[in-house]
């Protein structure tokens, strides 16, 4: 998924785009341009094959794409994108205010907390949610036992696929809303607060107008993730169009109509996309005057702290202390049972094998990609730059649909192989490389590449020894993004994983789709290990470059 | 291909135990593992092509039924015959389908199917090759390709499962058909997306028509029934008291009994007079032209309807053993006994017209 504190296009290096060289698309390199090109083929070609499939239906499937039951799926997709994302803005920006504006105890411990339900993969926190809720789940056993409730409303459908992922997506409000307040000149505030406005009314006519961008961007990502979403809906029996897909995709002989759909889901996911990078745009010229030195004052809460302390605390236990208890509790259960977990070896090597490849080949492809769009900056090189973007739009259902299909009819050799898996991989996930490398190239002087021009050594050579050893930072930071997205991810590995490899996610799944829940705990748990660390390393790095951004 | 895992797997506790190095070195060593990986594993991949596989005597099994069942059972192969299996897990249409997109470049050598009518599908399609004449004779001919081209493994009727704490025998209706009356509104499961609820729609299709099959699903999906995800959740719904009955097939009690170790409220109901409701169908094998190995593939059909196998299925999976001499489960009616109705199971092979009547009426 985007991750917007590293992923932003232009937002840092102001000073050093006047000395931008202009060149044409003719004196660009090869080495960087054949990459880069490969990239945007790589990019389109589901895109177009998709097209090619859904055209080939006969009448009977057109019938069925226009038929009552597309719109009602495009309306209950839409219908969950919006609560999900309202949501998560109302569970974000209360949290980001209280942890970085009032003098909330244990404020900082709670922001770093708060982004954290990120690690936890969205159908990893839907089967701890039908474990504790769903029927005979946990919660239920315990109403019985305690009060003698026979039954408690279901948590199938629109409620549950809601709750979980509002839960599982206010961090992307909620980091996009954080960044801003913390880059936020407090003395408007103060100036309000000043001429005699209270401290709420500050906040709604001051502090929310001028966050309103942020939040919007960060309301469309979640409103992105839920329509991408594949593995919550379908866990939860939600009829959104990624779980209508892949029931036609598992249920019918002819493709076509599974096609037809995902080209429906591309459409809403672009159309989301595109919205959010256009207001990402006006986000930034609103933060432009922002440069003021000045450490905002923490609001005194007063006897309001403990409601306030306990909001904080119902968010993070729903959205990471329950997720991992009950998980823990049905761990504990299997190790019990005396449960074999030796399969679960090659099933995490597997992971970080496919999450170290991925993050090689993304991070590799991607570094040209943004050399050329920064140092080379024509149409042309944004049009490729642009093309990239594409794959945050693209959810991972569809795209490992496309090359399903385009490997069974014309790549047999590639065909459920770990190649054509990373490739699926490298489409979705390109843009959060090609985001965080761009933002690290930004901030290099040009004139030390002119330095080492001018002393002699060769585009090429200053490529290598100036540029690349500059832009590590970036480099790595993508790598790492990479990484943990593709370790997470379900859809693709699912239909495009060689036959008998398993991966922690397809582990995870496969256990959960049996309603064994004792054997999905161990993967899952292991899962959010493997992410734990490089996602800390990642919220430290981009903290810290919060912090230094404030502080100059 | 997994020893190559054990052999790297000592390189990657180097990032994991790095998070006191500060970020420079933690992401070397991440890139640095990376790459011994990307080096090590090019070779395994170059081994995955097909022509590698068939010389080492493997087979690659295209499996619609779950891991849970069919994974001892192939794991028993290997033992006993040294070939290795690669099995791809998925429900029964959904491979049938990958291996009709498939077509000539399909990786299977064998299709193990949960029903009749998938195995028909591809048997139309012209992807099976024919079967001999020892490996179809072990099986009576209503449970095998009139052509010879695919066999049943086990058979299974379907069943209509209920609580028995709130319904008893005289209670259960004579006929599927019922099931839309005022007297069940509510109260019945199905699983629209299960491999042999579908194989018993084509057969209500075959048997009574496509009109008086819409009416029926239609009256069922009018009459409030509700739909799970599969059989299993059916039947656990059924004891827990959630709903009062289910379509499902005749082995889900007793295996679900067994997992939870107690004795569950639950009981099977089957229908009168052959009713299309109780239809005994099978889940079988063919070997698919294109395959690479078709001796591995012979054998792993030979050795499931031989007596080990068969034996496991019976005692493990409580489902009806295909060949003579192998003792049903306990507690199971004799599969001769029962009042099934009359119907060739290679008629069922309309699998696509199910699926879009289902998908017609909304279900799928």
């Amino acid at each position: 998924m985007p991750n917007p504190p590293i992923g932003q296009p232009g937002s840092t290096g102001t000073g050093a785009s006047a000395h931008f060289r202009r060149r044409s698309a003719r004196s660009m390199p090869i080495e960087l341009l054949a990459p880069s090109l490969l990239v945007a083929a790589l990019v389109v070609l589901p895109l177009i094959y998709l097209v090619y499939r859904a055209a080939q239906a006969d009448e009977g499937v057109l019938r069925l794409v226009f038929r009552r039951r597309t719109l009602d799926l495009v309306i209950d997709t839409a219908l969950l994108a919006g609560a999900v994302s309202i949501t998560a803005a109302l569970i974000a920006v209360p949290l980001a205010w209280l942890t970085l504006r009032a003098d909330l105890p244990g404020r900082r411990i709670f922001a770093a907390v708060s982004i954290l339900p990120l690690v936890i993969p969205s159908y990893v926190g839907a089967i701890a949610y039908v474990a504790a809720l769903g029927p005979r789940g946990d919660l239920q056993r315990w109403l019985q036992r305690w009060l003698g409730l026979e039954s408690i409303p279901s948590i199938y459908g629109f409620f549950g696929a809601w709750l979980i992922l509002s839960l599982f997506t206010y961090p992307y409000v909620y980091l996009n809303v954080s960044a801003t307040l913390a880059g936020l000149d407090p003395s408007i505030e103060d100036a309000a607060r000043g001429l005699g406005r209270g401290a709420l009314p500050t906040f709604f006519t001051i502090t929310l107008p001028m966050l309103r961008p942020s939040i919007l961007a960060g309301m469309l990502l979640s409103a992105l993730y839920t329509v991408s979403d594949f593995g919550v809906v379908t866990l939860l029996r939600y009829d959104s169009l990624t779980r209508a897909i892949y029931v036609q995709y598992r249920a019918s002989f002819d493709r076509s109509y599974a096609a037809a759909l995902s080209l429906v889901l591309i459409v809403f996911a672009l159309s989301l996309l595109v919205a959010e990078m256009k207001l990402r745009g006006s986000a930034r010229q609103a933060r432009l005057g922002s440069g003021v030195a000045r450490k905002p004052r923490k609001l005194n809460l007063g006897w309001w702290r403990y409601p306030a302390l306990g909001y904080v605390l119902v968010v993070l236990g729903l959205s990471l202390v329950l997720p991992i208890a009950v998980l823990s509790d049905w761990l504990v259960r299997a190790w019990r049972r005396g449960d074999d977990f030796g399969q679960l070896r090659s099933a995490t090597w597997n992971t970080l094998m496919l999450g170290g490849l991925g993050a090689l080949l993304a991070t590799a492809l991607a570094l040209p990609v943004a050399v050329l769009a920064v140092r080379y900056r024509s149409r042309f090189s944004l049009a490729i730059e642009r093309l990239t973007y594409v794959g945050y739009g693209l959810p991972g259902l569809a795209i490992g649909l496309a090359f399903v299909f385009i490997g069974a009819n014309y790549l047999p050799r590639f065909y459920q192989t770990v190649p054509l898996l990373l490739v699926a991989y490298l489409v979705r996930f390109i843009p959060q490389a090609v985001g965080a490398i761009r933002s690290s190239l930004l901030q290099i002087d040009p004139k030390l590449e002119d330095a080492s021009r001018g002393l002699g050594e060769s585009s090429r050579g200053t490529l290598r020894r100036v540029t690349v050893p500059l832009a590590f930072p970036g480099i790595g930071a993508g790598a790492l993004l990479i990484f943990l997205t593709v370790v997470k991810e379900l859809p693709m590995t699912l239909l495009l994983r060689p036959t008998g490899m398993e991966t922690l996610s397809t582990e995870v799944w496969t256990a959960s789709n049996t309603s064994a829940f004792g054997r999905a705990a161990a993967p899952a748990m292991l899962l959010i290990l493997v992410s734990v660390v490089p996602a800390i390393v990642l919220l430290n790095r981009s903290q810290t470059e919060r912090q230094t951004s404030v502080a100059e | 291909m997994w020893k190559l895992a054990d052999r790297a797997t000592n390189g990657t506790s180097t990032p994991a135990a790095g998070i006191a190095l500060d970020r420079r070195r933690l992401l070397a060593a991440a890139g640095a593992g990376a790459g011994a990986l990307a080096v090590g594993r090019l070779g395994a991949l170059a081994q995955a092509t097909p022509a590698a596989t068939a010389a080492s005597g493997s087979i690659t099994v295209y499996s619609g039924r779950s891991e849970d069942l069919v994974a001892p059972v192939l794991a028993m192969f290997t033992e006993a015959t040294g070939i290795a299996v690669e099995a791809r897990y998925g429900n029964t249409a959904e491979m049938a389908a990958a291996i009709l997109e498939e077509g000539k470049n399909s990786p299977a050598d064998v299709y193990y199917a949960q029903d009749a009518g998938a195995l028909g599908a591809i048997e139309a399609a012209g992807l099976f090759a024919s079967l001999p004449a020892e490996t179809l004779d072990i099986v009576d001919p209503r449970f095998r390709s009139a052509n010879g081209k695919w066999v049943g493994v086990t058979g299974r009727a379907r069943v209509l499962v209920y609580n028995t704490d709130e319904l008893t025998e005289a209670d259960m209706p004579a006929t599927v058909q019922e099931l839309t009356g005022d007297a069940w509104s509510g109260k019945v499961g199905w699983a629209p997306t299960n491999g042999s609820f579908q194989a018993f729609v084509t057969a209500m299709r075959v048997t009574d028509g496509e009109d008086a099959t819409r009416e029926w699903l239609q009256g069922m999906i009018d009459n409030g029934t509700i739909v799970f995800e599969g059989n299993g959740d059916i039947v656990r719904a059924v004891a827990a008291g959630e709903i009062a009955t289910g379509l499902v097939n005749n082995y889900y009690i007793y295996e679900i009994a067994a997992e939870e170790g107690t004795e569950l409220p639950v009981a099977n109901h089957f229908f009168e007079g052959g009713n299309i409701g109780s239809l005994v169908n099978v889940s079988g094998l063919g070997i698919l032209k294109t395959s690479a190995n078709s001796e591995g593939a012979l054998a792993l059909a030979n050795y499931l309807l031989g007596e080990d196998a068969q034996t496991y299925f019976a005692e493990n999976t409580f489902e009806y053993p295909m060949l003579a001499g192998v003792p049903t489960a306990p507690g199971l009616p004799a599969l001769a006994e029962l009042d099934s109705p009359d119907i060739d199971l290679s008629n069922l092979a309309d699998l696509e017209g199910t699926l879009t009547l289902l998908a017609e009426v909304g279900l799928v």
